[in-house]
């Protein structure tokens, strides 16, 4: 291997040839880049189950997907083959890919429907509590292998395998809230052995229903300023007050730089280093020191071979909780120190809220785009700056600014963080 | 095998089945000379026979009342093997070897609360707004803190809790696949360089309605009384027994193992893993490709465990591929003993793989109707697990 396709520590360099995304703004890498460069909010009233007593109403659901039944796995599904063949078709590459899938998946369960349907063809309850008894009287009677199916969490890379081609057995993941960034990290892994030329990295999140949002709500994770729904996520500022959850699905086509070229594949830009480290402090709640995020920060940029003077911008995981923004905050400034303010920051969940499983890749493909068009997206809603956290949050409005290397943070849930390091496609 | 510094061995085996916990009665179940005992209960979930859980004195792995609180039953199994294995290979309070070892766990999802569930579809039957109704109801029973016993990724959060564990902290999902994935993705990252100690492993609830309704969906449990595994018939049920297991390895390069002193269990030779359709042979064809790295060893000293789910076609296929391809060898069905445990099913395998070669046992058979004895003391291993309804994988493990 020449020279040229070889990383500081001798690894093959990997490429990026292929993008896509949807997110709440819309299907494709150019709409959404339209939008999110434009300060558009994708964050609305949640249509899809009725919100009446729930403390929060709004989201950022995907509502224009079709859909042949309207449950998470067919939805998350869709996103992922959507976003599939938007990159696949950017990277030129038709027919079997012939490389390992990497998938960041939502944790799924039976939908609530499901669960009544059954309780309709169920015998009666004979004592409190007997609900699940009557279902397995209900499936001795009669199976339902399209139950079975769409509980099972090999079920959409399964169907991702089929659909593309992909070689051996798919990995479906979940790291919370860094999941996207998990598998791209996982991709880029796998380049490095030598086990494979590409890889194909997919985070999707289509799995928002009444008792998801639930459960974050009663964990007091969400904003509840309802109104209007598009000024609700306001990372960085003193009134933030939780994250509007989202939905969106990425797919990043991963390529030794080497094979990249050996193709006349175009190169969008590399991925240059991941780092991760796992946060022991509390199941929901960071270190309060913010060790593991310094040292997922600082694993990253080693990972990349390049100290902290290199990053140009940072797009920040900036959930818009208060806890998030100023742990994050408080890492930045450990790693980047007095020249933190002077690197511009910003937050995609801003305008798309939080993607969760998706997020750590659908911020990848929009730092990689950021690169490419020298536009800094900026952190909408950013009125009442919070006075502890000094960031160039590129306030309100995009800014024209070439960047050449570019941090991507992505904390979440079980002491979760990863940080990927992008850069432009060497000259 | 000629040995290499980035060999991957494995120092730690960290095992909870119907048959004990830890290492030792699980080694004098694999090196005795009479066929193990069934421990199956057939009463509780009736029709449904289900390997429970061995008595557990949670709090010698999970010490704090407030941890153990915080997590249902899976995760709570899952961090107390996740203990055992970093005992077993001498790492527990190891803060320095614990701060920079990686994870990676293989998990299914939590618990519901079926009080709740059960409210919520009685009230339902009585009205219209179910959408409504749920609003309601979740907003006011769902306890908070469930949520987080539910979520995949908080078993390997919890390890990390418990155990500072946190080089890294991944989680895969995706039933059997999941569990053959874990491993042979840590598998490769030793051997790359990219690790040099990992902890892997899975845990499985079989004691819960939720789960059992999941295989009941497609009629799949052995119904009524037990039947060894290679027996069990069309008339008794779908062929699969779940049993609530946890297994969790240490994975650690040679060189990071000798540098410290391990005790080397042994060496994974090979792992691999694949999916597709299972028609028209193709799936003997990829199990031919994955089985091949078996061919170096000589056969009488090699013991195949098998984690066949009992579903009658598979395990059909499956014994007869075994006997033909790796003809010669031993089966052990480790399913047939333990019960079937989904995600943790592979790494249940290598686990008494592990142990077996660490011990050079001489392993009586599980279902010694269809299970030959053994006539010399295992040297290498093959695990296999064909999943209930996708993925295969095998590994191939040496004695040191």
């Amino acid at each position: 291997m020449s020279k040229a396709y070889k990383d500081h520590l001798g690894r093959p360099i990997v490429a990026v040839t292929g993008m896509g995304v949807i997110t709440s703004l819309g299907q494709g890498l150019e709409d959404n880049w339209a939008a999110l460069s434009g300060g558009v909010s994708g964050i609305h009233k949640i249509s899809r189950f009725p919100t009446e007593g729930l403390s929060t109403r709004i989201s950022g659901t995907v509502d224009f997907i079709e859909l042949p039944a309207e449950n998470a796995v067919e939805r998350s599904y869709a996103m992922a083959r959507e976003t599939t063949l938007e990159a696949l078709a950017q990277a030129g590459l038709s027919g079997d890919f012939n490389g390992p899938l990497f998938l960041a998946a939502p944790p799924i369960e039976p939908e609530w429907s499901a669960r009544f349907e059954l309780a309709d063809r169920s015998p009666p309850s004979e004592r409190p509590g007997d609900a699940y008894n009557r279902f397995l009287a209900a499936m001795r009677q009669k199976a339902d292998p399209a139950f079975h199916e769409a509980v099972l969490f090999g079920s959409i890379s399964e169907r991702l395998a089929d659909r593309f081609g992909t070689r051996g057995l798919p990995v479906t993941l979940s790291t919370a809230c860094a999941s996207g960034a998990t598998a791209i990290q996982l991709g880029v892994e796998a380049i490095r052995q030598g086990r494979t030329d590409r890889a194909l990295t997919v985070a999707t999140d289509g799995s928002l229903s009444a008792e998801a949002l639930i459960r974050f709500s009663l964990l007091s994770a969400l904003s509840t300023q309802n109104d209007p729904p598009e000024k609700a996520s306001k990372p960085f500022t003193k009134d933030r007050d939780g994250f509007v959850i989202a939905e969106g699905a990425a797919t990043l086509v991963l390529e030794s730089l080497e094979a990249a070229v050996a193709r006349g594949a175009r190169v969008y830009g590399i991925l240059r280093g991941c780092g991760e480290k796992a946060d022991l402090f509390h199941r929901t709640r960071s270190s309060p020191d913010g060790g593991p995020a310094i040292a997922t920060i600082r694993a990253a940029l080693a990972d990349a071979g390049i100290d902290e003077t290199g990053i140009g911008y940072i797009n920040a995981h900036g959930t818009s909780t208060p806890e998030n923004d100023k742990m994050e905050y408080l890492s930045m400034s450990a790693v980047f120190g007095e020249r933190l303010p002077s690197i511009p920051v910003s937050s995609n969940k801003s305008m798309i809220g939080h993607t969760l499983t998706a997020a750590g890749a659908v911020e990848a493909v929009f730092s990689l785009q950021t690169i490419l068009t020298g536009t800094l997206p900026p952190t909408i809603n950013y009125q009442n700056p919070d006075p502890a956290i000094v960031l160039d949050v590129v306030p309100n409005v995009k800014r024209s600014k070439q960047v050449t290397a570019v941090l991507s943070n992505s904390f979440g849930f079980g002491g979760q963080n990863a940080s990927l390091v992008m850069t432009a496609e060497p000259a | 095998m000629t040995k290499s510094a980035n060999d991957v061995v494995i120092t730690g085996v960290g095992i909870v089945t119907s048959q004990g916990v830890g290492a030792e009665p699980h080694v004098a179940l694999l090196g005795a000379s009479q066929s193990p005992k069934v421990r199956i209960e057939t009463e509780r979930f009736a029709p449904y026979p289900i390997h429970p859980l061995p008595e557990i004195d949670w709090s010698q792995q999970i010490a704090k009342r407030g941890d153990q609180r915080q997590m249902e039953n899976w995760q709570r199994l899952g961090v107390f093997a996740a203990g055992l294995a970093l005992d077993d290979a001498g790492l527990k309070d190891n803060l320095e070897a614990c701060g920079s070892m990686d994870m990676i766990v293989a998990a299914g999802g939590g618990e519901r609360d079926i009080n709740v569930d059960s409210l919520i579809v009685d009230e339902a039957l009585k009205r219209n707004d179910r959408e409504q109704l749920l609003n309601e109801k979740l907003t006011t029973e769902l306890r908070p803190t469930l949520f987080l016993a539910q979520l995949s990724n908080l078993l390997a959060g919890n390890i990390s809790i418990v155990h500072k564990v946190t080089g890294s902290s991944r989680t895969f999902m995706g039933e059997e696949a999941a569990g053959i994935s874990a491993i042979e993705t840590a598998f490769a990252r030793i051997k790359a360089g990219q690790s040099t100690h990992t902890l892997v492993g899975g845990a499985f609830s079989a004691e819960r309605l939720d789960i059992v309704l999941l295989i009941e969906a497609i009629q799949g449990h052995s119904l009524g009384e037990w039947h060894p595994i290679w027996s069990r018939k069309p008339g008794n049920g779908g062929g699969m027994i779940l049993g609530s297991v946890g297994a969790f390895l240490v994975l650690e390069s040679r060189e990071y193992a000798e540098a410290r002193g391990a005790r080397i269990y042994a060496t994974i030779a090979a792992i691999g893993g694949d999916r597709g359709s299972r028609e028209d042979g193709r799936l003997e064809a990829r199990l031919k490709d994955l089985a091949r790295p078996a061919a170096e060893f000589d056969p009488q000293s090699t013991v195949v465990f098998s984690g066949t789910s009992g579903f009658h076609d598979l395990a059909r296929r499956e014994k007869a591929f075994l006997e033909t391809e790796l003809a010669g060898r031993p089966i052990r069905a480790y399913g047939g003993l333990v019960g079937h445990g989904i995600e943790a099913q592979f790494p249940v395998g290598v686990a008494f793989a592990a142990l077996s070669l660490g011990h050079g046992a001489e392993v009586p058979p599980f279902d010694p109707d269809a299970e030959a004895p053994m006539t010399a003391a295992a040297k290498a291993a093959v695990v296999t697990t064909i999943g209930h309804a996708r993925g295969e994988g095998i590994a191939v493990l040496a004695a040191e």
